[in-house]
């Protein structure tokens, strides 16, 4: 038990956890759930420490590590499973961090229905990914440390949504940034991918802000980080608190999920491998901004300003993302916007409150599916193409690959939320809850599905149908089956995964209810109008994709496009923003500060330094050596301190 | 008993030795110079304890004796060493100790 130690925690008996479900005591197969963790940082530290020696088995090693650790999730699932629908939720207290002045942080493991559903996609998709990372890494040199990285990245990710404190999460969370860096500028020899690698440290540097105010905004008000503590006690706090605590998570948030106005490092982060670009830039790490919401919904649930701020800021990262991912040739850079948008989706459910967090979840879960799927594909394209992204030279490709092609159109067809596919069933309840909120959310939500069939269509058509407009001298092929395979399974999740995570857990919002409570919404309109509205802007979008890029030929060079589309080639001007708001201002603030050191304060120590030099260097003209003289200042000196006395004595 | 004629004969051989000190440049006239200086003192403290009818007076005396001689061990080792090296025992000759 954590034990109780302030006024606030005495109070609390139990430890109640939020939506009414009351965490135990891990015991049996729960109190191994820090092998989970284990597996993976074991693999890492093998990788990482053990240098080249392991360089012949260092994929083997790592993809072993990962998939130990989604054989331990699987496992736990399954006894989850087996267990009453509100008593799912365990703690594991590891050991006691430190205890100092009054503040306790115990190194403890919370498992219950919303970690679970986080382990078994980090470690399933990440394990896939590995799988996938033994073929596209083949001809690097430097695979060996790639799989101890991303080794690394898996066990911070576990962590973070392990964890039973803000302050432990907080470990995972930079561990996972950490893992992003090293990634993305794993090939440092290119200085654009060690350009984007500072640029997303940097950036995640201001959404770590956020966190640690966050946190220690928790320990001024509750005296504690812990989940069960805070979450307890958050009634008994100010709104006024809760509302600034809700606004530094959303900061974090923000930072980690790239959302505006942090998000204009996760389009640069496409320079890292594609692999990396599928596990941590789409399917797991930037959806950790969306976990910390969901979780803290004790907070947010008191704090409905915030709660608002979190559905424009979602409302907003949709819609950007999406006119980016529209503009884009780079075939990455615009599943990235897609990402943006998605994760935009994901934010705009959470801020909903309980009628949305289990959509946000739902939706991070089958993106996590479709979305690493066609990252993988755009992987394995590149693969057959010498990893050429332009999509402008792609064209029919269709024919020469035709297991990436088969692939990637299931990730589409989830993705842009055509039944029965996965995305069908976590989008169109985002659009259903967001309408039951406000129409302006809804409205936004349902254009965003309606650009998202447009751009993912645009990229369909330009990588796989018409004309073939490379022009390398031997034809693509298609990957090995080492690729293809990972590839063939995500496949498969995205068309059931939606539908399949709602058998499994009978219906997603009864099985984290008991985390995140639920909320009924009335639609202000029939159900069934609804989704035929969404159908019909999905197939709007695609047909607009079809007329523009379908029935064209695409033209290999770049046309000048209307200002919209330059505006989005170019990032909706986030960087220019960024640039001309932080960076100029930063940089004149750092020059006027220099010139007021240099001529300031550093002027008033070399003045007073130079004044008392030039003071003693006449000073020294009196030692002249000569002892008599010495001892003429010295009777002169006596005779006047004679005289002095004299002088003083005298009546 | 009146002091003046033995402080008129002290102040008269300390200024003597001032300006024996101030004004010549063998070291070892200057150094006779300081000891006339300390006698000087001294025939001024015995007179002094002449006068009031005790004993302090010439107990310094003593002490300025014994710091005498100690002072005429150290100092003419230090003038014999000069001496030696500079084959000089001039003091402006030893002006080497400044910046």
């Amino acid at each position: 038990m954590i034990s109780t130690y302030s006024t606030l925690a005495t109070a609390v008996s139990t430890q109640a956890e939020h939506g009414g479900q009351v965490a135990v005591e891990a015991t049996g197969i729960y109190s191994w759930t820090w092998l989970l963790i284990a597996f993976p940082l074991l693999g890492a530290a093998v990788l990482l420490l053990g240098g080249r020696r392991t360089d012949r088995i260092g994929h083997l090693v790592g993809t072993v590590a990962s998939s130990l650790s989604f054989v331990m999730g699987v496992v736990l699932f399954v006894a989850m499973l087996g267990e009453g629908d509100a008593e799912r939720a365990f703690t594991l207290d590891l050991w006691e961090w430190f205890n100092a002045g009054g503040y306790q942080v115990e190194v403890s493991l919370l498992l219950d229905q919303l970690s679970m559903a986080f382990v078994l996609l980090i470690t399933g998709v990440g394990s896939l990914i590995h799988v996938y990372s033994i073929g596209y890494m083949e001809h690097d040199e430097r695979r060996r440390r790639f799989f101890g990285y991303l080794n690394l990245f898996v066990a911070a990710m576990l962590l973070l949504v392990l964890a039973a404190d803000y302050l432990i999460l907080f470990i995972g969370w930079e561990g996972v940034g950490l893992a992003s860096y090293l990634l993305i500028g794993f090939w440092q020899h290119k200085p654009s991918a060690a350009v984007a690698a500072k640029k997303a440290f940097v950036v995640n540097r201001v959404g770590d802000m956020g966190m640690v105010l966050a946190v220690a905004s928790m320990l001024a008000v509750f005296g504690s980080s812990s989940y069960s503590l805070v979450f307890a006690n958050a009634e008994n706090a100010s709104t006024g608190w809760l509302t600034a605590i809700g606004l530094f998570l959303l900061l974090a948030a923000c930072g980690k999920s790239a959302q505006f106005p942090l998000q204009s490092w996760l389009l640069d982060a496409m320079e890292g491998p594609t692999p990396v670009s599928a596990l941590i830039h789409a399917a797991t790490m930037v959806t950790a901004g969306v976990y910390l919401v969901v979780r803290s919904a004790a907070i947010y649930d008191l704090a409905p300003d915030a709660r608002t701020a979190v559905v424009i800021v979602g409302a907003i990262t949709l819609l950007m993302g999406a006119i980016i991912g529209c503009a884009k040739d780079d075939i990455k850079k615009a599943l990235a916007g897609s990402t943006m948008s998605q994760i935009g989706y994901m934010m705009l459910a959470a801020g909903l409150g309980p009628a949305g967090y289990a959509f946000a979840i739902f939706h991070l879960l089958t993106h996590g599916f479709f979305k690493a799927n066609m990252f993988l594909g755009a992987g394995s394209v590149m693969h057959g193409m010498n990893d050429e992204v332009d999509m402008r030279k792609f064209g029919g490709l269709r024919v020469a690959m035709p297991v990436t092609f088969a692939t990637f159109a299931m990730g589409y067809l989830a993705i842009i939320g055509i039944p029965p596919f996965a995305g069908y069933f976590s989008k169109d309840r985002i659009i259903e809850a967001a309408f039951a909120e406000n129409w302006v959310y809804g409205i936004c939500a349902l254009l965003g599905a309606g650009i998202t069939a447009f751009y993912m269509t645009r990229v369909m058509l330009m990588t796989f149908f018409g004309a073939r407009r490379w022009k390398q001298s031997e034809p693509p092929h298609e990957s090995p089956s080492v690729m293809t395979v990972p590839l063939v399974v995500l496949a498969v999740l995205s068309v059931v995964g939606g539908a399949g995570l709602l058998y499994l857990t009978g219906d997603i919002v009864q099985w984290l209810a008991p985390v995140t409570g639920e909320a009924h919404h009335d639609l202000p309109m029939p159900l069934a109008l609804l989704v035929t509205l969404t159908l019909l802007t999905v197939l709007a979008g695609v047909a607009v994709a079809w007329g523009m890029y379908g029935r064209k030929a695409i033209r290999e060079d770049v046309p000048a496009g209307n200002p919209l589309t330059v505006a989005a080639r170019r990032d909706l001007y986030g960087d220019a923003f960024n640039e001309a708001v932080l960076m100029r201002p930063g940089q004149y603030l750092t020059r006027s500060l220099v010139y007021v050191e240099n001529r300031g304060v550093d002027g008033a120590v070399v003045g007073t330094a130079t004044a008392v030099g030039g003071l003693s260097s006449r000073l020294r003209r009196w030692q002249t050596g000569f002892v008599r003289s010495y001892a003429l200042t010295m009777f002169a000196g006596v005779g006047f301190v004679v005289v002095a006395m004299l002088l003083v004595r005298l009546p | 008993m009146s002091p003046t004629p033995y402080l008129v004969l002290s102040v008269i051989l300390f200024t003597i030795g001032g300006a024996g000190v101030l004004l010549r440049r063998n070291a070892l006239v200057a150094f006779m110079s300081v000891e006339l200086m300390l006698n000087a003192a001294n025939l001024a403290f015995v007179a002094f304890a002449r006068m009031h009818g005790n004993l302090d007076g010439q107990i310094v005396a003593f002490f300025v004796m014994v710091v005498a001689a100690a002072e005429v061990v150290v100092g003419l080792a230090i003038i014999v060493t000069i001496f030696r090296t500079r084959r000089s025992a001039s003091v402006d000759d030893a002006s080497l100790l400044k910046l």
